[in-house]
């Protein structure tokens, strides 16, 4: 058992008998330490800070490591009143963000805040969907740039490193809308792309960006 | 491991299931994983509410949307519709009231319960506090739902404290558990 490792969760190694059934016969690894025992079932790849920038860029450790990539965006607030959220990709081929069509779906829950209505409704948005666009798809609208308004959510990117697949991926938000409404949004699709996609661009429609976008690989 | 357990909490015939430690800035992300959790009285709700400091309270204002797929277990009608009554748009610093995660979890057989998970964002961060959660649940009726609730704590003040109940009677049986993700 050579490793660094002195203790998880607070519990000495030499008082664990077994991580999620396994004994320390067959542990391999705990956070890419050695153990002789589990390897890493969620890593954190990278964390991406945005500070009014003009996009958030991840171009590099999306690769066959992981088939599961997630995302997690936390508070990303945008200097452009009402704009919208969006993400497009480069294949190992690609380099502009422009080349890979997407077909997706996109639908929403809201409610107004009680000082604006009492409006609440389920709704497809088929004018935020894609057929095929290779322009930057939408994953969030009505995005505020008040001081307290912002997006929080989650994004899977399935298998980006296949090359006999479309790439599948799902997303899903809540948001402080710039009109004053809690929006749950949902948007699914895929990437119409056999080649392999190494590169993730997340960016609003209009204007610059604050936020985290925190990407994880799920173990093979 | 990005995932971190922070800490367990076990119904045993529970009025209340929560954590009044270790939310704070440590993680950008906190999940609650709730499993099997049996109410003591059939067709109740399974909530949840947040505070601040110190605080009992559990009343923060929230808005917050619902949604929900069902399928009986006879066939029946299917469906994907907006629930109106179990959102909820509440103004006011201690004028928000305990948010619906599953509604009219099943008690009258050993078998019902309700599993999820609820995701809250940043929160000791001075926006306000948004959460995700997806549940599905064994209703009293026999039928499989899928619920998808989320909104925001319309508060910017940190939040420390995370309760769970139903809306009448105890929870006879459940865990929940809460990760730290960062």
């Amino acid at each position: 058992m050579a490793n660094a490792v002195e203790k998880v969760s607070g519990i000495a190694i030499a008082d664990i008998e077994k991580i999620i059934g396994r004994t320390d016969d067959n542990i391999e690894k705990i956070s890419g330490l050695e153990f002789a025992g589990v390897t890493e079932a969620h890593t954190l790849i990278s964390t991406s800070t945005a500070s009014n920038a003009t996009s958030i860029d991840i171009s590099s450790g999306i690769d066959s490591t992981y088939d599961v990539f997630i995302f997690d965006f936390i508070n990303l607030n945008a200097a452009t009143d009402n704009t919208q959220f969006q993400f497009q990709v480069n294949a190992t081929d690609g380099a502009d963000y422009n080349d890979s069509a997407i077909t997706s779906t996109h639908f929403a829950a809201y409610q107004d805040e009680p000082s604006e209505g009492t409006g609440t409704s389920l709704y497809y948005d088929a004018s935020r969907d894609a057929k095929q666009s290779t322009s930057f798809i939408p994953l969030e609208h009505y995005v505020g740039n008040g001081a307290d308004e912002s997006i929080s959510g989650r994004m899977w990117l399935f298998a980006p490193s296949s090359g006999t697949y479309v790439k599948h991926w799902m997303a899903q938000f809540s948001e402080n809308a710039q009109q004053n409404a809690a929006y749950n949004t949902w948007v699914a699709g895929y990437i119409n792309d056999t080649t392999a996609i190494d590169d993730i661009r997340f960016k609003m429609a209009s204007g610059n960006l604050d936020g985290v976008i925190k990407m994880y690989g799920i173990a093979k | 491991m990005a995932l971190t357990l922070i800490d367990t909490d076990t119904a045993s015939t529970s009025a209340t299931l929560g954590f009044t430690s270790g939310i704070d800035d440590t993680y950008p992300v906190y999940e609650f994983h709730y499993v099997g959790i049996h109410p003591a009285t059939d067709n109740t709700e399974f909530q949840f509410q947040v505070e601040t400091g110190s605080d009992s309270d559990y009343d923060h204002p929230m808005i917050t949307t619902y949604f929900q797929a069902h399928n009986d277990e006879s066939g029946g009608s299917p469906t994907v519709a907006y629930s109106t009554g179990d959102d909820q748009a509440t103004a006011g610093d201690t004028n928000g009231v305990f948010q619906t995660l599953a509604k009219d979890v099943g008690a009258g057989e050993a078998d019902q319960s309700t599993s999820g998970i609820l995701t809250l964002y940043d929160p000791s961060s001075a926006y306000v506090k948004h959460f995700i959660s997806t549940s599905n649940c064994y209703q009293g009726g026999d039928t499989s739902v899928q619920t998808f609730v989320s909104g925001y704590i319309n508060i910017t003040t940190a939040i420390t404290r995370v309760q769970f109940k139903m809306s009448s009677g105890n929870i006879d049986a459940g865990t929940i558990k809460m990760y730290g993700v960062g």
